[in-house]
């Protein structure tokens, strides 16, 4: 297992690199290419994850987040959900910027190898931001009736983030 | 008892849109809410520090992210140049032709879908999107309803809500800037993860679609 997990972006790199060595692609020039897509990209998400994550932090210190998952504390403790990982829970399917704040604020405060910090990790890795993309793929086509869509969407994201939590107890923190 | 599940979700579902319309006033409640309660508490000084240290960790954040964004992106580009994308989409269409069996196989509407989990698979959000509406479109195309999505449409959606990633980048990245012994050591779980969340969303989408003919 942890064979897997050393090697998956070593290989990945080594085989991306070897093909383009081989198809005698200018493999640098193409790097610096792709590269300045991804630096304007990651430039763009800037001012919402500024605002995100003032908001979060503020919310945090304030006691307000405490009170919060308080309140769901039953439910959560039923699922063996950890509380420090319900507000990531309930935004990652609405917001990627301000999952990445949470998430950012989790491992900084417990710890990235920490039993939250994994589960926060493995949540944020297998789910995406169900209702961004759904409002996009369906809007832009002019799609009012979606069906079941969004039941389906959401049973995947229902079972990503109990299952994250699940293959953490089982294969990280044993 | 199954009817019931369903109401919870178009429940569920209704609350979270309107939780998107209202980002605006959500983020405006988050600040406000912070400040009320840290005066009947008396800790405003702590949420003052909070909002400037957020501030600064938010560009730390980014600071550490950007360069491994810039590499992969740069590394994914190669892929594209030597035609390693391309092999990855002819490696995936016998999956897209068993999700999506009612398209003919080279449509341009299959072609579209196999070249966007390709990119997703790959990690390179950027090309997905705009590969994903293409899809759609071509979808449309197809589709004999004005305004309402046809079973493919769902399918494709559904793929796209969850994360089908080789390697999730992202968090990597974040758990090697916070110090982690092994910010790799996630990857097996991510996929186990993402892939039965896959096959969840997937199969109750062609089981309801069986209930909701057309």
């Amino acid at each position: 297992m942890s064979f897997i997990s050393a090697y998956a972006v070593p290989l990945m790199i080594f085989v991306f690199v070897l093909s383009g060595i081989i198809r005698k692609v200018k493999v640098f020039d193409a790097f610096t290419e792709g590269a300045k897509e991804g630096l304007e990209c990651t430039i763009k998400i800037m001012p919402s994850l500024i605002g995100l994550m003032v908001g979060i932090s503020m919310f945090r210190a304030s006691g307000a987040m405490e009170i919060i998952s308080q309140i769901f504390a039953p439910v959560l403790n039923f699922l063996r959900i950890p509380k420090e990982i319900f507000p990531l829970a309930i935004l990652r399917p609405v917001s990627g910027s301000g999952s990445i704040a949470i998430v950012t604020d989790i491992l900084n405060k417990y710890g990235p190898d920490s039993l939250v910090g994994r589960i926060a990790s493995v949540m944020m890795g297998s789910t995406e931001t169900t209702f961004y993309t759904l409002a996009v793929y369906f809007g832009c086509i002019g799609i009012k009736k979606t069906r079941h869509t969004l039941k389906s969407a959401l049973t995947a994201d229902f079972t990503g983030i109990i299952l994250s939590v699940f293959t953490v107890y089982l294969l990280l923190n044993k | 008892m199954f009817t019931k599940t369903v109401d919870i979700f178009s429940i569920l579902s209704h609350i979270i849109f309107w939780v998107i319309i209202m980002m605006n006033y959500i983020w405006g409640f988050m600040v406000i809410i912070s400040f009320v309660i840290s005066a009947i508490r008396g800790n405003v000084s702590e949420v003052t520090a909070a909002s400037l240290e957020g501030a600064k960790e938010a560009i730390t954040t980014i600071i550490g992210l950007l360069g491994i964004m810039c590499f992969w992106t740069g590394l994914t580009r190669i892929a594209e140049k030597s035609g390693l994308t391309a092999f990855f989409e002819t490696a995936l269409r016998p999956l897209t032709h068993k999700l999506f069996p009612k398209l003919p196989k080279n449509s341009p509407a299959m072609t579209a879908i196999s070249m966007n989990m390709t990119a997703n698979l790959l990690g390179m959000g950027n090309a997905a999107t705009p590969l994903g509406l293409k899809a759609m479109e071509e979808l449309n195309k197809l589709n004999k309803f004005r305004d309402t999505a046809s079973d493919e449409m769902c399918t494709f959606a559904v793929i796209n809500t969850a994360s089908i990633q080789l390697i999730p980048s992202t968090i990597i990245s974040l758990r090697q800037m916070y110090g982690s012994q092994n910010p790799g050591e996630i990857i097996l779980p991510v996929w186990i993860c993402s892939i039965l969340a896959l096959v969840a969303g997937v199969t109750v989408s062609k089981i309801l679609e069986k209930r909701s003919r057309l």
